[in-house]
């Protein structure tokens, strides 16, 4: 750790707020990956970190690295927009291929019990 | 580095290794193989964050890199496995 640098305090505060808000944001969603019941459902859930809590790090990097170095460094935003362009088209393929395989596994048997989706 | 500063960023390092430990949980139990991807995908966004984190901790500007290495990376690697789940094969 760098104990002599001192950075703002307003940027020090900015910094820890948008840090924990994005960690929590992030385990809010990963949890959800746990919780939840079916592979559609649980699909959802880690969108949340991927969107708001790598945009709320990635922030607080911004504004740490800025106040550290009295310039306004940017290759954050990088990040944010690769990843919050990228996961919605993985996601899609992943769906489509889990579409694609339970259908070909239900050929041939009509009735299909309730409730099971979730093996 | 202030002490406020110090543990924040303490406090979001063990929370995203918790949201790591959820994924590799749902990895380990998926009962298919599309939600051992899923896992994966969350897994490796976390990892991704956890590396900007200990960017904001050392003051370097190289776990930005890494950070960016593992995103592009991970990408590729789940829509090669969503592939492979389609079709059986990755390049046809």
């Amino acid at each position: 750790m760098n104990e002599g640098v001192e950075v703002p305090v307003l940027s020090g505060i900015l910094t820890a707020m948008l840090l924990i808000c994005g960690a929590t944001i992030t385990l809010i969603g990963a949890s959800g990956l746990l919780r939840l019941k079916s592979f559609y459902q649980r699909v959802h859930a880690p969108t949340l970190g991927t969107t708001l809590g790598t945009t709320c790090v990635a922030l607080a990097s911004i504004i740490y690295f800025s106040a550290l170095g009295s310039r306004v460094v940017v290759h954050e935003l990088l990040i944010i927009v690769f990843v919050t362009v990228t996961t919605p088209i993985s996601l899609m393929v992943l769906v489509r291929a889990a579409v694609a395989r339970e259908e070909s596994e239900n050929k041939g048997m009509p009735s299909r019990e309730v409730g099971n989706e979730n093996r | 580095m202030s002490m406020m500063l110090a543990w924040s960023v303490t406090a979001a390092q063990i929370l995203l290794a918790f949201a790591m430990v959820c994924a590799t949980l749902r990895i380990l139990w998926g009962p298919r193989a599309q939600d051992r991807v899923v896992g994966f995908d969350s897994l490796y966004v976390n990892a991704m964050l956890l590396l900007l984190a200990f960017g904001i901790r050392s003051g370097s500007a190289l776990y930005f890199e890494a950070a960016l290495i593992v995103a592009l990376l991970g990408f590729v690697s789940t829509v090669a496995l969503a592939k492979f789940l389609l079709r059986g094969e990755v390049i046809e």
